[in-house]
C-alpha cells in the first residue's frame, strides 16, 4: 500500500513564546515493513537552529530552536511511505510466555543479540510504571504454556473490551494507574496500559507512535468497524515474540498492525516518541490544532 | 586491660578513656583488642587526656556549637526557623587514620573510580558487557538515571566522573569494605571543609603538632582540574547549577560556591541557544564553560529527559552533544548508584582494567539471578534488604527485625519482582570515640562509616586526605545517616611528615568570578531584599514612633491614621499587633520572610555575619509574636538589627553591578516611604503642629539632627527643608535622587549600556518663603500643603515606575518555562 500523509500541528500562544526549543518525531523511520520514499517538514516562523539526527532507538529526530518572540507555531509535514505486508504468523509457534519472561532475564551467560534489544523495553519507564495491579488485571490472558502471541492478542481484546475510548479525558500526564482506575483514554493510554500489562509481567513491549488509514478496519475478531484514531497521530504496541521478533497490537482498534499503519517512531513510552515536544519561555496559554490525513495511493 | 590502656597513655585517673566503654562486637579504632591504645590515637590522646578537668573536651563543645551557629552551617538553609533547616551536628573529636592505612584506602579509591568510570564509557557505548553476559541488562535497563539520550555521547576527555566518593565501612576483621558507590552529584564534601575549619579553631595545636594533612588544597585542585575541562577558553566560565533553596544540601551548595569561587546557579539562570549554554547576567548572555551539577541526572534537561521538571536547562543535551559545554559528573552517572551493582563489580574489574577489585565490597545479592534469590530466600533473617533502584519507594528492611507474617509478605514482594531487589549481609560497623555532649563529656562509642571523595586531575584521580565521617545518632544504632539525625566527624589523616599536599600549590593570579558573571535572578533578588530590608525598617520605625507617642492623644491619632493610609497595618488595627500577628498580611513578620527569601537566594553572595544576621531577624520576630512584652522594646531590636544589615551589606559586599541595584533598590525603597509619608502628613488636619512634626522627625530619625542645625522646636518648614531638600542628609528626598542617578550612571558605564533614566518627577523645589507659607494655618498655607503633597504623590509613582522599568529591563527573562506536547 502507498501513502500520501499530510500532518499539521499548529499552537497559538495567548502572549508571546519569547525563546523554544522543540524536538519532533514526525519522519518515518526505516523498518522492514515500510519505507518513507519523500518527506518534508515545514516550520513556522522560521527556526533559529534545527539538527536532524537519528536517536538511541533508531527513530529520526529534528531539534529546533526559536529565538524570536511568536505567538503561533506550526509545523506541517508531507511524507510518501510505502506499506508492505507482513509476513504471516502462527501463534502456536511463538514461545510460552513464562519461558520467554525467563529467557530475558538474566542467568549469567550471553545474550542474543535480539533478546538484549528487548531488554531495553522490558522495564518500567517514565511513563508506564510496572506493578503489581497491572499483573493481576492481565492475569487472565496469561494462563501457564500460552504463546506469546495468543496471550498479547487475549490482552489487546480485553483492553478494547474493557476500556472505553474517551477523547479529551485524559492528558499526556494522566498516569496509568488511573486509566486502569478508570478504564478510560485513547490510543496513548490503551498502549501504555497494555505496555504496563506485559512489562510488569517480565515481558517487553514497544511504544509505537504512527497514522492509521482511515476507513474499515477488520479486528481480531474479525469484525469490521471504523477506524478509531485516524484523524490524529496514532500510537500502538510491539511485543516482543520471538522467533518472530516483534509484532504488532492495536488495542485502541483491536487489530493486529497490517498495511493499514504508519510507523514514525518507537520507544519505551510515549515521551521517547511524542510527535513534538517543546520547553518554551512565555506563551501563558496556548491552543493546539492538529490533523492527519492519510490518503491511500493504491487503489482498492 | 584497664591497666594497659591506663599504663600506655600515662593518665591514670583519666576518666574520659576509663569510662569508654566500647561493644566487643565491633572493631574498635580507639583500642585494640587487648584494650590498648592504637599507636596512631596516642598523640591525640595525650594532648586531650592532659587535662583531668576535662575543660579541653567542654570548652571543644561549646566552641563547636558557637561555630556552627555563627558559621550557619545547616543541613538544610532555607532560614526559616521552624522550617527544615537543621543545624549540622559535629563531633569535634576527630577520627584518626594512619598514613600507612590511609594509602590502602586512597589506593583502593582510586582503583575503583578507574572501574566506574571504565563501565561508565561501556554503558553508555558498545554496551560489551551486557553482550558478554557480565552486566545483567535489568541493572542499566531497569534504572531511572540510565539516560537513553545520552547513549554514545562521550564527554570531553573521556571523562564522565569529575567528583567520586566512597562510603566505606571497616568490618569487625578490621578491613574496610565498600558500601556504596556515590557517582552522579556526591555531596558532602563541602561539609568536610567546614568540618575541618571548625576543628583547625577546636583544636588548633593537636592538628599543627600531629601533622594532619591539610584538605583544603584539595579544593584549589578541584577549582583547577574544573577550569581545565574546558579546553576551548583560556578563561573559561564554571558554574555550579543547584535545584535551589530548598534542596537539603543547598548549604554545601553555596558553600562550596563561596570556597571554588564559582556562581551559583539556578536552571533558570542559564539558557541554551544555538547548541550553546548561556548565563543570563545583567550584562547579557555569557557564555558557559563547564557545569558542576548538583542536579539529579534526570531533571537536567526537561526537552529530553523528565519534561515535568521545572530545574533543568532545556536544550542543554544537545549542547553538550555538539561539545559546547562540560557537564560534571556527566549526565547518566546516576546508573551507578545503586547496590545492585556491587556483587558485579570484582567481574567487571577484571573485563575492563585487568586487575582484582582492591575494596572489597559488603556481600550482595542482587536478586535477579534465580540461585541468588533461593540464597536470600532461605537467609532473610540475616540479610538487609534494599531496593535495587532509587524511584522504588522502598525503604530498607532486616530480616532479623521483622516477624514471620512480614517475612511472608516481603518474599511474596521479591519472589514477584527479583530483579528489584538486592540483600546484602548485614555488616557490624566499627566504632570511634566521641565526645559525650551531655554531663561529664567522657568518651562514648558511636558506629561510623566514611565518606571519601576522588577528583579527577590531568594526573588522573586524586584522594582528599580526609572527609567525612557520619555517626551514628546512638550507641545501640547501625545505620549512618544524615537525614535521620546523626552525626559527623573530621577525619584527621596523619603524615609522616612528607605531606606532599602540604606545600601550597603554585596559585596563579585571577578573578574567579568574573565580574559580568552575576546572573540576573540573584540580581532580582539583590535589588529586592534592599527593597525589602528597608521597607521593614521603615515600618518598623514608623511603628515604634507611633507606639512611642500613645500617651499624646491628638499625635497617637495623627500616627495610627498615617499607619493605616500608607498600609502598614490593616484599615481596623493597632500599631502593636503588626510585630506580633504572623499571618498578617501588613505584618513586619511577612516582610521579615521576604527578607529571608530573597536572602537565601543570594546566599552565596552575602557574608557569613550578614546571613546570621537574617537568621537572627526571625528568630527576634518569632520572639516578638510569642512574648507578651512591650512593642516597642521589640520594634526597636528589630530597627537594629534591620540596621545592621545595611552595614555589613555596604561593608561586607563586593561593591559591583549586583550591589549597585540592591542599593538603587534601598534608595529607591526610601524614597518613596518618605515622598507618601510626607504626603500623608502634609494632607492631615494637624499637619503644622509641634508634637506632630516631631513624630515625623522620629520616623524619619532626624530628630537629632534636626536639632543641631535649627535650634528651633521642631515646626514644619524647617522640617521639610531638612526631609526633601538636603542632599547630604541620608534620609531626604534630594540624597536618595542622586544617589539613584550616580548608580544608575555606574551601571550603565559598567555593562556599557545606555544609562537608564532615573526617577522621572523632580524632588519639589521651594525658597524660605515657600516653606513659612507652608507652616500657615491660613487657607494660603493649607492649599500649598496640598499642592506639595500631590508633587510627592507624583513622585512616590514615579519611583514605582522606574522600579518596573528596571525590572523590565535587566529581570525579563528570568521568567518559568514551560512544556507544550502533542
Amino acid at each position: 500500500m502507498r501513502y500520501r500523509i499530510h500532518h499539521e500541528t499548529a499552537y497559538d500562544y495567548a502572549s508571546e513564546v519569547l525563546h523554544a526549543h522543540h524536538i519532533l518525531h514526525l519522519v518515518p523511520r526505516p523498518a522492514p515493513f515500510q519505507q518513507c520514499l519523500e518527506h518534508t517538514i515545514s516550520v513556522k516562523p522560521e527556526t533559529f537552529w534545527r539538527r536532524d539526527e537519528i536517536d538511541a532507538f533508531g527513530n529520526v529526530v529534528t531539534r529546533i530552536e526559536f529565538e524570536q518572540p511568536h505567538r503561533r507555531l506550526e509545523v506541517v509535514t508531507q511524507m510518501e511511505v510505502e506499506a508492505h505486508p507482513r509476513p504471516k504468523v502462527f501463534a502456536a509457534h511463538t514461545l510460552p510466555w513464562e519461558r520467554l519472561c525467563a529467557e530475558l532475564a538474566y542467568h549469567g551467560a550471553c545474550p542474543t543479540r535480539e533478546n538484549l534489544e528487548a531488554c531495553r523495553f522490558r522495564h518500567e519507564s517514565p511513563y508506564v510504571r510496572v506493578k503489581q495491579e497491572f499483573t493481576d488485571y492481565a492475569a487472565e490472558c496469561f494462563p501457564a504454556g500460552r504463546p506469546i502471541l495468543e496471550c498479547a492478542q487475549a490482552l489487546m481484546e480485553k483492553l478494547h473490551r474493557e476500556l472505553k475510548y474517551a477523547p479529551g479525558e485524559t492528558t499526556v500526564r494522566t498516569p496509568v494507574r488511573e486509566v486502569l482506575k478508570n478504564r478510560r483514554g485513547v490510543c496513548q493510554d490503551f498502549s501504555h496500559l497494555m505496555i504496563a500489562c506485559l512489562r510488569s509481567r517480565g515481558l517487553a513491549a514497544r511504544y509505537i507512535s504512527g497514522y492509521l488509514r482511515a476507513g474499515p478496519v477488520r479486528s481480531a475478531a474479525s469484525s469490521v468497524s471504523a477506524a478509531i484514531g485516524a484523524g490524529a497521530s496514532h500510537a500502538w504496541v510491539a511485543v516482543y515474540s520471538p522467533p518472530y521478533g516483534w509484532l504488532e497490537f492495536d488495542p485502541t482498534n483491536n487489530v493486529f498492525v497490517g498495511t493499514g499503519h504508519v510507523a514514525v517512531a518507537w520507544g519505551r513510552d510515549f515521551g521517547d516518541v511524542s510527535p513534538l515536544h517543546g520547553v518554551i519561555l512565555g506563551g501563558a496559554d496556548h491552543e493546539l490544532k492538529v490533523s492527519v490525513d492519510v490518503e491511500s495511493l493504491t487503489p482498492s | 586491660m584497664i591497666d594497659k590502656r591506663v599504663l600506655l597513655t600515662g593518665a591514670r585517673s583519666d576518666a574520659s578513656l576509663a569510662t569508654y566503654d566500647p561493644d566487643t562486637r565491633r572493631y574498635d579504632e580507639l583500642l585494640d583488642g587487648d584494650g590498648c591504645v592504637r599507636p596512631h590515637w596516642l598523640g591525640l590522646l595525650q594532648r586531650l587526656t592532659a587535662d583531668k578537668t576535662h575543660d579541653t573536651a567542654r570548652r571543644a563543645l561549646e566552641v563547636t556549637r558557637r561555630l556552627i551557629v555563627e558559621n550557619g552551617v545547616a543541613y538544610n538553609v532555607y532560614a526559616d526557623p521552624q522550617g527544615a533547616d537543621r543545624p549540622w551536628a559535629l563531633d569535634p573529636l576527630p577520627l584518626v587514620i594512619s598514613q600507612e592505612e590511609w594509602r590502602g584506602i586512597e589506593k583502593g579509591v582510586i582503583q575503583r573510580a578507574r572501574v566506574l568510570e571504565a563501565l561508565l564509557a561501556d554503558l553508555y557505548g558498545p554496551q560489551r558487557l551486557l553482550a558478554e553476559g557480565l552486566v545483567p541488562p535489568e541493572l542499566p535497563f531497569g534504572h531511572p538515571n540510565f539516560l537513553w539520550p545520552c547513549h554514545g555521547l562521550v564527554p570531553q576527555g573521556a571523562s564522565w566522573l569529575h567528583v567520586y566518593a566512597a562510603d566505606l565501612a571497616r568490618a569487625p576483621d578490621g578491613r574496610w569494605w565498600l558500601l556504596a558507590d556515590r557517582t552522579q552529584a556526591p555531596s558532602g564534601a563541602g561539609y568536610a571543609l567546614e568540618n575541618r575549619d571548625i576543628v583547625e579553631q577546636v583544636l588548633p595545636e593537636a592538628i599543627r603538632d600531629l601533622g594532619v594533612r591539610r584538605v583544603r588544597e584539595f579544593f584549589g585542585e578541584m577549582r583547577e582540574s574544573l577550569r581545565s575541562v574546558c579546553d576551548d577558553s583560556a578563561n573559561p566560565l564554571v558554574v555550579i547549577l543547584t535545584p535551589g533553596p530548598f534542596n537539603e544540601t543547598y548549604f554545601e551548595h553555596a558553600y562550596m560556591a563561596r570556597q571554588l569561587g564559582l556562581p551559583l546557579v539556578e536552571g533558570q539562570d542559564l539558557t541554551v541557544r544555538n547548541e550553546t549554554v548561556y548565563l543570563k547576567t545583567l550584562g547579557g548572555l555569557q557564555r558557559v564553560h563547564t557545569i558542576v551539577r548538583r542536579l539529579d541526572d534526570d531533571f537536567c534537561d526537561p526537552v529530553e529527559l523528565r519534561s515535568d521538571s521545572a530545574l533543568g536547562v532545556p536544550g542543554l543535551i544537545s549542547a553538550i552533544r555538539a561539545g559546547k559545554v562540560v557537564v560534571t559528573n556527566a549526565l547518566g552517572t546516576g546508573v551507578l548508584e545503586s547496590a545492585a551493582w556491587l556483587g558485579f563489580l570484582p567481574g567487571i574489574a577484571e573485563r575492563l582494567i585487568d586487575e582484582p577489585l582492591q575494596i572489597p565490597s559488603v556481600a550482595t545479592w542482587w536478586c535477579g539471578e534465580k540461585p541468588a534469590l533461593d540464597y536470600v530466600l532461605a537467609n532473610l533473617g540475616r540479610l538487609v534488604i534494599k531496593p535495587a533502584y532509587p524511584n522504588q519507594h522502598f525503604e530498607p528492611v532486616f530480616g532479623r527485625d521483622i516477624d514471620a507474617e512480614a517475612q511472608a509478605a516481603l518474599t511474596r514482594r521479591l519472589s514477584k519482582r527479583p530483579y528489584a531487589y538486592v540483600a546484602q549481609e548485614h555488616v557490624a560497623l566499627s566504632q570511634a570515640p566521641v565526645w559525650r555532649s551531655t554531663g561529664t563529656p567522657n568518651f562514648a562509642a558511636r558506629a561510623f562509616t566514611i565518606r571519601v571523595y576522588a577528583i579527577a586531575t590531568a594526573a588522573g584521580f586524586r584522594v582528599l586526605p580526609g572527609g567525612l565521617a557520619r555517626v551514628a545518632s546512638d550507641a545501640a544504632t547501625d545505620v549512618v545517616s544524615t537525614q535521620r539525625g546523626g552525626g559527623s566527624k573530621d577525619i584527621w589523616v596523619l603524615s609522616d611528615g612528607a605531606d606532599k599536599s602540604a606545600a601550597p600549590p603554585a596559585r596563579r593570579l585571577q578573578v574567579a568570578i568574573r565580574p559580568d558573571d552575576v546572573p540576573s535572578r540573584m540580581v532580582e533578588n539583590l535589588f529586592w531584599l534592599g527593597r525589602y530590608t528597608v521597607r521593614c525598617a521603615d515600618n518598623a520605625r514608623l511603628l515604634r514612633s507611633t507606639v512611642r507617642v500613645r500617651v499624646d492623644k491628638d499625635v497617637w491619632r495623627h500616627g495610627v491614621r498615617i499607619c493605616r493610609a500608607l498600609g502598614v497595618i490593616a484599615k481596623n488595627a493597632q500599631p502593636a499587633a503588626s510585630a506580633r500577628n504572623d499571618p498578617d498580611p501588613f505584618g513586619i513578620a511577612r516582610d521579615i520572610k521576604r527578607i529571608a527569601w530573597c536572602a537565601s537566594q543570594v546566599r552565596s553572595r552575602l557574608s557569613a555575619r550578614y546571613w546570621r544576621a537574617v537568621v537572627g531577624l526571625q528568630r527576634q520576630v518569632q520572639e516578638a509574636t510569642a512574648s507578651r512584652e512591650e512593642p516597642r522594646e521589640a520594634l526597636e531590636r528589630l530597627a537594629l538589627s534591620l540596621a545592621a544589615l545595611s552595614g555589613y551589606a555596604a561593608e561586607d559586599m563586593t561593591h559591583d553591578d549586583g550591589w549597585r541595584l540592591l542599593r538603587i533598590g534601598r534608595r529607591l525603597e526610601r524614597l518613596q516611604f518618605i515622598a507618601s509619608l510626607l504626603a500623608q502628613h502634609l494632607t492631615a488636619p494637624a499637619a503644622t503642629r509641634q508634637g506632630q512634626v516631631e513624630w515625623l522627625l522620629d520616623v524619619c530619625h532626624s530628630i537629632s539632627i534636626y536639632r543641631s542645625r535649627y535650634f528651633v522646636a521642631p515646626r514644619l518648614g524647617s522640617a521639610l527643608d531638612l526631609l526633601v531638600r538636603d542632599e547630604h542628609h541620608p534620609v531626604a528626598l534630594a540624597f536618595h535622587c542622586n544617589s539613584i542617578g550616580r548608580d544608575l550612571g555606574e551601571l550603565a558605564a559598567s555593562l556599557r549600556i545606555t544609562r537608564e533614566k532615573s526617577v522621572a518627577e523632580p524632588i519639589p523645589e521651594f525658597t524660605d518663603g515657600e516653606l513659612l507659607t507652608l507652616e500657615g494655618e491660613d487657607q494660603e498655607g493649607y492649599a500649598a500643603r496640598q499642592a506639595l503633597a500631590v508633587k510627592l504623590r507624583a513622585l512616590h509613582i514615579s519611583g514605582a515606575d522606574l522600579s518596573d522599568r528596571l525590572s523590565m529591563r535587566h529581570f525579563s527573562h528570568t521568567g518559568d518555562t514551560r512544556s507544550v506536547w502533542t
